[in-house]
């Protein structure tokens, strides 16, 4: 664990790009997804991104190992909705520890592989826990302000199965991101120092904010410094912001947070902002200019892609952060 | 004392708060504690939780920076009432931007609270009281949920009530928190128990001084630590002299914060300035903080017995209670009180025999006062709305004895049909002449906003209606209008058109719809005059003569008008692009935008505007006419402008406190070159996305005076360079919900009011983020710092015109920027088919960066603009004629 540390003295780490992108170009079917083990479910289950660590792991492989090719450090398991509360859109929620476990299963082999091959280069798998989709500080009721349509024991205890399944499957890091809601991140780290007391471990922890309100605020209102702060009682590994918007937009966020921890700051943007179609067209070439911004003011730690990013993207992003050094870390001095 | 600190504590609400050795001392709002609070208690136990809000609001409006809350009361499910509340106030911006403390004795209460607050809080508070084992728990779960916390010196003997035992107790307490629990240090609060001084028991004496030196010694010794204390106690004794107890506070926070108390429960109506105390006071005062004298106690008794302050309570002038019935009923309703309006009605209803009286009779002459005086133009039209408020309050007491009485109905003088037509769906100004109308005992039917004409004509007929009114604000709405005219004498019918709204004229109202229709038209655009017009549009004696001097009248104007439009000469499309307005780009100065691409700004408070409203046009939509502010102070309507200035600023206040209205705005900021002389080519990375066409001024001008098109400011392709435009679109949401709130109150003033406001935040929003983006987004003004005066003299670079307005009338670019900007779906402002943008209080336009960029009017086109233009855009010429016709020179 001590070594991913050590990287990031030494270098700026690149994190992988969109899974979900890669997963498109695959074209499944409503009976891929299916595989064979769930022929007969009750209900459609096309869309499900995260049961293809189970129905089609080879796929899932495949992608890992594109963006270790490419360039990343860490890679991200597809459990970006391996929650109780989102997979019950699925009905799915008995399949969750599962859908982790083998996730991080299938991730960490990958890793393996390429750290066998390029020892200088070891690869790391990050445990992607996503927002979930409720929010546990605004109300989807416009008529009714003080409801809650989740309760934070409901996200803690969802986070919790999910931050075992991920560890038991062998992940290095755990990855909270596309954070929405301050109070779910809550919930989620406080389920992850639930599992990090039980265990004995002391596994690092990623938290990644997202903002995309051009007032610079979360979408449950805080302002970028407001969230550093809400979730810096636990010794983070990162803290920055990915997803919404695109590399250039993400920048003032980042450098509003960047002087104000002593935690690595990372950045996982989007690949510009979607077209029309719902489409992401920023090439690699234009998102690395905009991310080089970032290196050139010693912003960032940790970088890679979000929606849209592919491994084409990484690997541009992964030349250019080779070409700068991390911003240092170095504890917090009471000089700001 | 500076203290010096490795650490600092950092807490959150949605916005940061940091405490270092600069901060000053942090105060802690009070009343939303059920202990301490009399009034919240009552509320929270009454479930008023809105009036509860309201505390919680004005104490962060008053300056506390953070607020504590405390539901600790054997009467009230306190775990419920935190939750419930907390989940209130997070939905509550300008409440929720501050830290919250979570003050409780209870744990339970305490983690419902943790569990339930997005930023980083404090915990009031938890004690060494029930031994080390529950205490380091407890302080491991504060940890791991992210909360700071204030420690009580108690512990297992008891509590702190001298020096040593607060100093012992915090060491100790410090200790386990740091070395067992790995709390952080910063995070550390003491209460090191505030307690009463000159209570006349002799070991109360150095209350205030143990306390003061035990805060000196925590600070001193007890790294990153804070202290914290609930001031008021130390006055205790000297309840009901609040002369003597203000100083004694503010004494006794003079030397703890000296001492290093950074932070405390202060109630800041409860403090005097140090410096303003007066000596001989000061100087007992200090003898008993500081335990300076044996008998200082004694003294300050016998001298706070000399300054015991006095309460002047001032009441509103209510004279005129005292007069008879009906004059009570007339200055109510000519002074738009409200208040007892009820309770005389009543009272006139017991003397009449029959309900109906009271309307014909009392009510009736108080609103004939009403309309004579707004006839003499001593009275203005705020006014008169509100009287018509008063008198729907009183109509409505009475409503049902008459229904029970099954009378007839009251006769009226007439009956009034009023619509916004098709595509449009402004109605302030319609609304107001209904109401002026309904004052001067009209029957109105109002349709409402974006009707189409056979609605129009269909209720006509089924109401029997004696005249029509329309209203219209946007250009679009002049064809409907002079549409309505023709099915009208299509049909035959033979009742009066009477035509209003922004964007009519006497002008057009005789050239293009007075043709139409054989009946009365009739352009009324102040709503005084709607009364005088109507009534005599509808005396059967004199209708005839008036409506045939009516017809000469807008003939005379129609010959002369046309006849004035022949006189201005244009010269060629193809000319008066030679002449076209030339910046010299080798040398222009383009900034890229910062930002590039499309943004979204939904969560902006509407506090945030308020700096940014242009009042003078609010008081134009009342008929009051001058600039603000001097207008407050005009010798004619002054009082009137004052007075409505007052409603609104206090109709402002409670749409901010609860967030009635909703700011959202999209903007965008591309690449941009112009092409084809006055087309805009907007793109992204090189590739075009959109085309703006923009519309030349083709009056002939003298030699050397250009003709301008938006597009003249924007780099031409030719010129290799690369330059940029915005677009943007602002709505403000909630003002047709509010206004019909108060329509189902009988309130139209509230409601005319509740749209004008809605209107001037969606002017204001836009020039808001016409800041933003200078100074932002795109930032070619970074170092701009103007007034707001200046703002709406527009004396900024750059400018924000709106397609409908002078520079670009075509209303048909508007559909342009909605694609672009994907308006509707990133924040739901719509398209009618007329173009106009719903909710009504909206604005939209483009961003041009060129300093040499200005402001102008296009005028009059020709023909042979309107064919290249319907080419330009792929559309026929049929609909671009359609589209640009109040610009096109006859």
């Amino acid at each position: 664990m001590s070594n991913i540390k050590q990287a990031l003295q030494d270098r700026i780490l690149v994190l992988d790009g969109a899974m979900g992108t890669m997963l498109q170009a695959y074209k499944f079917t409503e009976e891929d997804f299916r595989g064979e083990r769930f022929k007969d479910y009750p209900i459609p289950l096309q869309g499900n991104n995260d049961l293809l660590s189970i129905t089609q792991p080879e796929a899932i492989k495949a992608v890992h190992a594109k963006y270790f090719e490419a360039g990343a450090d860490i890679v991200e398991t597809n459990t970006f909705s391996g929650t109780t509360i989102a997979m019950a859109d699925y009905q799915m929620e008995d399949l969750v520890y599962e859908l982790n476990y083998e996730s991080a299963k299938i991730a960490k082999e990958v890793a393996v592989e390429f750290t066998k091959k390029e020892p200088h280069k070891p690869r790391f798998v990050a445990g992607a826990m996503g927002p979930t989709n409720r929010t546990a500080s605004m109300s989807p009721d416009v008529n009714d302000p003080g409801y809650r349509a989740v309760t934070f024991d409901e996200l803690r205890i969802a986070y919790k199965q999910q931050a075992e399944a991920l560890v038991d499957g062998g992940v290095d890091i755990l990855l909270v991101e596309t954070v929405f809601d301050t109070l779910n991140a809550k919930a989620a780290l406080f389920a992850i120092e639930e599992v990090k007391e039980e265990k004995g471990i002391d596994i690092p922890v990623m938290l990644s904010g997202t903002i995309t309100d051009a007032s610079g605020r979360t979408l449950s209102g805080q302002t970028a410094e407001a969230f550093l702060i809400s979730v810096s009682h636990i010794p983070l590994l990162s803290v920055g912001f990915n997803c919404a918007l695109g590399a250039n937009l993400l920048q003032p966020h980042l450098e509003a947070i960047a002087g104000k921890t002593d935690f690595a700051v990372s950045a996982h943007p989007n690949a510009g902002l979607p077209n029309a179609f719902g489409e992401y067209d920023e090439t690699p070439e234009e998102m690395g200019a905009q991310i080089e911004a970032y290196l050139k003011k010693d912003l960032i730690n940790i970088i890679g892609g979000c929606c849209g990013t592919t491994p084409d993207h990484i690997k541009v992003i992964a030349d250019i952060a080779s070409k700068y050094k991390p911003r240092p870390l170095v504890t917090l001095s009471v000089s700001h | 004392m500076k203290v010096k600190q490795t650490k600092y504590m950092r807490l959150s609400g949605l916005e940061p708060l940091i405490l270092n050795e600069n901060s000053n001392f942090i105060n802690i709002g009070e009343r939303t504690n059920v202990a301490g609070s009399r009034k919240f208690l009552r509320l929270i136990k009454e479930e008023k939780f809105d009036e509860a809000l309201d505390i919680a609001r004005h104490q962060v409006d008053g300056g506390a920076q953070i607020i504590d809350i405390n539901m600790d009361d054997g009467l009230i499910d306190g775990k419920e009432a935190m939750v419930k509340f907390l989940n209130l106030i997070a939905a509550e911006p300008d409440i929720c931007r501050v830290p919250i403390m979570i003050d409780s004795s209870k744990w339970e209460i305490i983690e419902a609270g943790l569990q339930v607050i997005q930023g980083k809080c404090v915990v009031n508070s938890i004690s060494l009281k029930e031994g080390e084992e529950k205490f380091i728990w407890e302080a491991k779960q504060i940890k791991r949920y992210g909360a700071a916390v204030i420690v009580m010196a108690f512990d297992e003997v008891g509590q702190a009530d001298n020096y040593e035992r607060r100093i012992e107790i915090a060491e100790r307490s410090y200790r386990v928190l740091v070395d067992k629990v790995g709390f952080p240090s910063e995070d550390i609060i003491f209460d090191l128990n505030v307690f009463p001084v000159a209570t006349g028991m002799e070991e109360h004496r150095k209350n205030a001084i143990d306390f003061i030196e035990a805060t000196r010694w925590v600070r001193q010794n007890l790294e990153n630590a804070s202290v914290s204390g609930g001031v008021s106690n130390v006055s205790f004794s000297f309840r009901g002299n609040n002369v003597v107890r203000e100083a004694m506070h503010s004494v006794f926070l003079y030397y703890a914060i000296q001492a290093g108390m950074n932070m405390g429960i202060v109630n800041p109506t409860m403090l005097e300035v140090y410096d303003d105390i007066p000596k001989d006071l000061l100087e007992h005062v200090e003898d008993v903080i500081l335990d300076r004298r044996e008998d200082a106690t004694e003294r300050l008794l016998e001298f706070a017995e000399t300054v015991k302050g006095t309460k002047v309570e001032k009441a509103a002038d209510l004279s005129w209670r005292e007069n008879p019935l009906q004059d009570r009923i007339t200055h109510a309703l000519v002074k738009g009180i409200d208040a007892f309006i009820v309770e005389d009605v009543e009272e006139a209803r017991q003397e009449a025999e029959r309900p109906l009286e009271v309307i014909e009779g009392h009510l009736m002459i108080g609103m004939n006062v009403v309309g004579d005086l707004f006839g003499d133009g001593k009275m203005f039209l705020p006014q008169v709305v509100k009287s018509a408020r008063v008198m729907k309050k009183a109509v409505a007491y009475l409503n049902p004895f008459i229904e029970a009485e099954k009378s007839e109905e009251q006769q009226a003088l007439g009956k009034i049909l009023m619509a916004t037509v098709k595509g449009d769906v402004h109605d302030i100004g319609k609304n107001i002449v209904s109401v002026v109308l309904g004052c001067n005992n009209y029957e109105i039917v109002d349709l409402g906003v974006m009707v189409p004409p056979e609605k129009i004509i269909e209720a006509a007929k089924k109401e029997n209606v004696d005249a029509i009114g329309l209203s219209g604000l946007i250009t679009p709405s002049l064809d409907e209008m002079v549409y309505l005219a023709k099915e009208m004498e299509r049909e035959n019918m033979d009742i009066p058109l009477l035509i209003g709204g922004a964007t009519t004229s006497k002008a057009h109202t005789a050239v293009k719809i007075d043709i139409q229709y054989k009946n009365a038209v009739v352009h009324v655009n102040d709503a005084s005059r709607a009364v005088t017009v109507v009534g005599d549009l509808l005396n059967k004696q004199t209708v005839n003569e008036y409506v045939a001097k009516l017809k000469k009248d807008y003939d005379e104007f129609r010959t002369k008008f046309l006849k004035r439009g022949k006189e201005k000469s244009y010269i060629s499309i193809g000319e008066a692009r030679a002449r076209k307005f030339k910046i010299d780009w080798d040398a222009a100065n383009i900034v890229k935008p910062k930002e590039m691409g499309v943004q979204m700004l939904k969560q902006l408070s509407l506090k945030e505007l308020l700096p940014y409203i242009d009042w003078s046009p609010f008081f134009r939509s009342w008929d009051l006419h001058g600039k603000f502010p001097d207008i407050l102070k005009d010798d004619v309507v002054g009082e009137q402008a004052t007075q409505l200035y007052d409603d609104a600023q206090t109709m402002i206040r409670e749409i901010v406190a609860k967030q009635l209205l909703k700011p959202k705005a999209v903007f965008g900021l591309f690449e941009a070159n112009t092409i084809n002389e006055d087309d805009i080519s907007v793109k992204k990375k090189g590739q075009e996305i959109a085309i703006f066409r923009t519309l030349r001024q083709q009056l002939k001008k003298r030699e050397g005076v250009p003709n301008h098109a938006l597009a003249d400011f924007v780099a031409p392709e030719d010129s290799g360079l690369t330059d940029y435009m915005g677009a943007f679109c602002v709505g403000i949401f909630g003002a047709q919900e509010l206004a019909d709130s108060y329509k189902a109150q009988d309130d139209d003033y509230s409601a005319i009011m509740a749209q004008a406001i809605a209107d001037r935040f969606a002017e204001a929003f836009a020039e808001y983020l016409h800041k933003q983006v200078r100074t932002k987004h795109w930032g070619y003004a970074e170092g701009e710092d103007l007034t707001n005066e200046e703002l709406i003299k527009e004396t900024y670079k750059g400018i924000r015109p709106a397609p409908g307005y002078p520079a670009c009338p075509d209303h048909l670019e508007k559909e342009t920027i909605w694609e672009l900007l994907e308006v509707e779906k990133i924040i739901g402002v719509i398209l009618t088919e007329s173009l106009a943008m719903w909710p009504a209080a909206a604005v939209s336009g483009y961003y041009f960066a060129n300093p040499e960029a200005k402001y102008f009017g296009l005028g009059k086109i020709t023909d042979d603009q309107v064919t290249d233009y319907a080419e330009r855009k792929g559309i026929t010429k049929e609909k671009a004629r359609k589209w640009l016709h109040p610009n096109l020179a006859e």
